[in-house]
């Protein structure tokens, strides 16, 4: 018997053992909660507890699996049902009390609770399914395809579900017809440069040396990311394997997850997942009856974001401090310990099995010719159905946000849309028809980045948006070089006072000067991007910064210090003391006339009032620049003085 | 024998070996461009982070520092142009702006490689058109014989090498971004941190934030 020929007898057997321990799944009804992070912050571990204890209760007997998350975070905690007779159901939106209704229902009276029913997940003749929704049509899973619908913590079920097959199919191939096959697919890195992998793997293979090291480069930081967490919180295996089949590729014998420590669950379900494809053979001496080796270990990140860099990733991983070092030599030629390394994403990783699996030509079809299969993106902010996405490249960033999103919430108007996180820049209205991929993106002045999209409404100043991502670069930096560490201290400098009112008329010059040079100047990726959200935010929003600068007034009304609340006479309803018992200073008093004054002095613009203002009255309303309030209250006094003459 | 090399910087031939960085090869051969960490005798991968020795290379799309440039044969440099000046009167000016300018009761006054570079460059040593960020942090002097003014430090990490190599490697930097400091385990004095008092920190720094009193 052939090494081939005996591995894929090897994996057979894993694969029945899988298979029957899947089919036994669904024997009984099985009920799947949505329990990755994003669930677990929206109740899924209650939830978990109040569907067992029911099932306890009734006495009946179903099968409940934690799973991850299928991308629907808005609708979290999310729970499915598989029950005989009927399609499997998703429920959103499954708070306390509902878990235990469905449930009941369902598994007692066999009603599946259309109510609280999201979509089916398999096409029948009652009920939508995912696909039927404008989401549904852009939406293509690769990666994530089985996120949310397997347990992350049982390795027979993504064996079941074909896992492993990929890494099988690599064993019977040469490294060389790996790399081909990965080169040809056109995948590039989801890191945010994208860079073509194939390219990286074969510049490794082909550096001299026997000693070799692959890393998964699991150190998520942008602000509003989390795409790299919630596919290794559902589908751990699927970064595994990617990274075995690389090791086998450039010849490392020793890989590394690199995972930020503020990913704890992340940090289990990995290192769970890599030791049962230890105990299975998949991982360690001779995989699987061949001569590979290949062992992985777990690195925990200490929390810079600067070591998302790969070069302070390396350094950090050798107990050095995290700081990024001048390339060439690329790790691919010298990387961690001085030898070849290869540093993949943790979705470049996650494309691969499917790849090797499908074939090139296959990855090809989806996406364009220069940007192949799909992006996937964090949707946060303003959005009203925030969460993971996963579009075919090319997809316009109006249909991400508007079908796949559901456009943006409190029926509030759309501004701008924030991508590739604090190296990315803000989009506006004009450019919501740019095709989503790394071309098309950074020439219109933002980045693909890592996948994070921060959705803005008409509330959000740009100019703070831009301070925001500013004073994250600024505190990330890691100080080695001069443009990064002073360009950007003094450029959040001037956007912080400008916030304040206290903008010069030539601090925008200044600002795009700083930004030109801490560009062209900066050591690493982090300082060359870290001007973008100023840069982005002049070129499209350039009259917010000059309303700021020139009239001390924040168009969005959200710079504290150019903001003042007021409350319209003419819409308080003067019996009505919400507003009163809302404010932590007592600024709210009654004027002679029994409506609500706010003592300026004393108000410290907490939104309080705002929000405790019943729907119906409105009367609490912002004002910006904060004299306006003087101009209105001396309005009211002369009115009213009209008014008593008459 | 390393291999000898030609290349041209301004106009100028000079032979050079060959792998050795564009910067050494300009410096031996009394071309001057602007730099700060990389030291005189240092070798190993630089820490290219002053980021001050750009120049033009031909058939490079932007100007590259000349300490992380390998010389090859038939390499064209120019160490002046209008894009190379920008960038580094700008990392000038930054620099300028966290440095304490006290020049005329200064110990590396006439000596200073910031004076150098703002004669060699006609840079003003006084930002223009940014603010002076002073951290005002302690002098420390607890050593006989060395003052170390942080406020003065312009980060280029040539007193932390040589600390290194003098084999005591009491300093090093720690905190990050703006914070950025060259200081000692715990921000302990110098005379608690086993400091051995040999100078090498203050023969090795260009500015004058680490100097020898006598």
């Amino acid at each position: 018997m052939s090494k081939e020929s005996a591995a894929a007898a090897a994996f057979a057997a894993l694969q029945e053992t899988a298979q029957q321990n899947w089919a036994g799944l669904r024997e009984k009804p099985l009920i799947l909660i949505g329990a990755a992070t994003c669930g677990r912050a929206a109740g899924a571990l209650n939830l978990l507890e109040e569907v067992k204890n029911e099932l306890a209760r009734l006495q009946l007997d179903a099968n409940v699996l934690e799973v991850g998350c299928m991308g629907h975070c808005y609708a979290e905690p999310i729970m499915v049902i598989y029950n005989e007779g009927f399609p499997p159901i998703c429920y959103g939106y499954v708070n306390e009390g509902v878990g235990a209704r469905i449930v009941r229902d369902f598994l007692t009276e066999g009603d599946p609770g259309i109510e609280f029913a999201l979509a089916a997940l398999e096409p029948n003749d009652m009920f939508p399914t995912f696909a039927d929704f404008p989401r549904g049509i852009h939406e293509n899973k690769i990666v994530m395809e089985q996120c949310g619908f397997i347990d992350p913590t049982d390795i027979n079920h993504y064996i079941a579900t074909g896992g492993y097959g990929a890494l099988v199919k690599s064993l019977a191939m040469t490294p060389e017809e790996i790399i081909d096959t990965v080169k040809s697919s056109g995948l590039r890195g989801r890191g945010g440069a994208g860079f073509p992998t194939g390219v990286k793997w074969e510049t490794c293979h082909n550096a001299p040396g026997d000693t070799k090291y692959v890393i998964c480069n699991a150190d998520e930081g942008d602000p509003g990311a989390f795409m790299d967490r919630t596919i290794l919180e559902s589908n751990p295996h699927l970064m595994v394997e990617g990274l075995i089949i690389a090791a086998r590729a450039v010849g490392a014998q020793k890989g590394y997850v690199y995972i930020r420590a503020e990913y704890p669950l992340a940090v289990q379900r990995v290192t769970l997942a890599v030791q049962q494809a230890r105990e299975k053979g998949l991982l360690g001496d001779g995989i699987l009856g061949s001569e590979f080796n290949f062992e992985i270990e777990i690195f925990q990140g200490s929390g810079a974001f600067v070591c998302g860099e790969e070069t302070a990733l390396i350094a950090s991983m050798e107990g050095q401090p995290g700081l990024p070092r001048y390339r060439p030599p690329f790790p691919a030629v010298a990387g961690l310990w001085g030898k070849p390394t290869i540093i993949n994403n943790v979705k470049t990783l996650s494309y691969v099995p499917h790849i090797v699996k499908n074939g090139a030509d296959w990855f090809k079809k989806t996406g364009t010719e220069k940007n192949p299969g799909t992006a996937i993106f964090a949707l946060a902010g303003k959005v009203v159905n925030t969460g993971l996405a996963e579009v075919p490249m090319s997809t316009t960033l109006n249909e991400l946000i508007f079908d796949v999103g559901s456009g943006i919430a409190k029926g509030k108007q759309f501004k701008a849309v924030q991508i590739g996180g604090p190296s990315g820049g803000c989009l506006p209205e004009s450019a919501m028809d740019t095709p989503i991929d790394f071309d098309s993106l950074t020439r219109a002045g933002a980045m693909m980045g890592s996948g994070g999209m921060v959705v803005l409404d008409e509330d959000d100043c740009m100019v703070e948006i831009a301070r925001f991502f500013l004073d994250f670069t600024q505190k990330e930096s890691c100080g080695k070089c001069t443009f990064c560490r002073l360009g950007t201290k003094h450029m959040l400098d001037i956007l912080e006072r400008i916030t304040k009112g206290q903008g010069r008329p030539e601090d925008i010059d200044v600002l795009l000067e700083l930004a030109d040079k801490v560009k062209a100047g900066s050591l690493c990726s982090l300082g060359k991007t870290a001007p973008n959200p100023v840069l982005s935010t002049i070129k499209y929003f350039r009259e917010e910064y000059e309303a700021h600068i020139n009239e001390g007034r924040c168009p969005a009304k959200m710079c504290k210090d150019l903001t003042a609340y007021y409350i319209l006479p003419e819409k308080c309803e003067r019996s009505c003391d919400a507003c009163v018992g809302s404010c932590p200073t007592e600024a709210i008093y009654d004027n002679e006339d029994r409506i609500k004054v706010i003592n300026q002095e004393k108000c410290v613009k907490c939104d309080s009032c705002m929000v405790a203002c019943p729907p119906q009255y409105k009367a609490v309303v912002k004002l910006s620049p904060p004299h306006l309030v003087e101009e209105k209250e001396k309005e009211y006094r002369e009115g009213k003085k009209k008014w008593q003459k008459k | 024998m390393a291999e000898k090399v030609t290349i041209i910087i301004d106009g100028q031939k000079i032979s050079a070996t060959a792998g050795e960085m564009l910067l050494r090869a300009a410096l031996d051969n009394g071309i001057y461009i602007p730099h700060l960490c990389a030291g005189g005798e240092e070798t190993g991968h630089p820490p290219a982070s002053c980021r001050l020795c750009f120049v033009e290379v031909e058939g490079r799309p932007a100007p590259v520092p000349a300490c992380t440039l390998p010389v090859t044969e038939g390499l064209v440099i120019q160490t002046r142009s209008e894009r190379v000046d920008g960038l580094v009167a700008a990392g000038f000016e930054l620099l300028m702006s966290n440095h304490r300018l006290d020049c005329k009761n200064c110990p590396a006054n006439g000596s200073c490689e910031l004076q150098r570079i703002a004669k060699a460059r006609k840079l003003r040593l006084k930002p223009k058109n940014l603010p002076v960020l002073d951290k005002n942090l302690p002098v420390d002097d607890s050593v006989p014989g060395i003052i170390y003014d942080p406020n003065k430090c312009v980060l280029c990490g040539r007193c932390v090498r040589a600390c290194r190599r003098s084999g005591s490697g009491v300093l090093g930097f720690t905190r990050r971004g703006y914070q950025r400091v060259v200081t000692t385990f715990g921000d302990s004095t110098l005379a608690e941190s086993g400091c051995t008092g040999c100078k090498e920190c203050a023969r090795a720094c260009p500015v004058g934030a680490l100097s020898q009193t006598d």
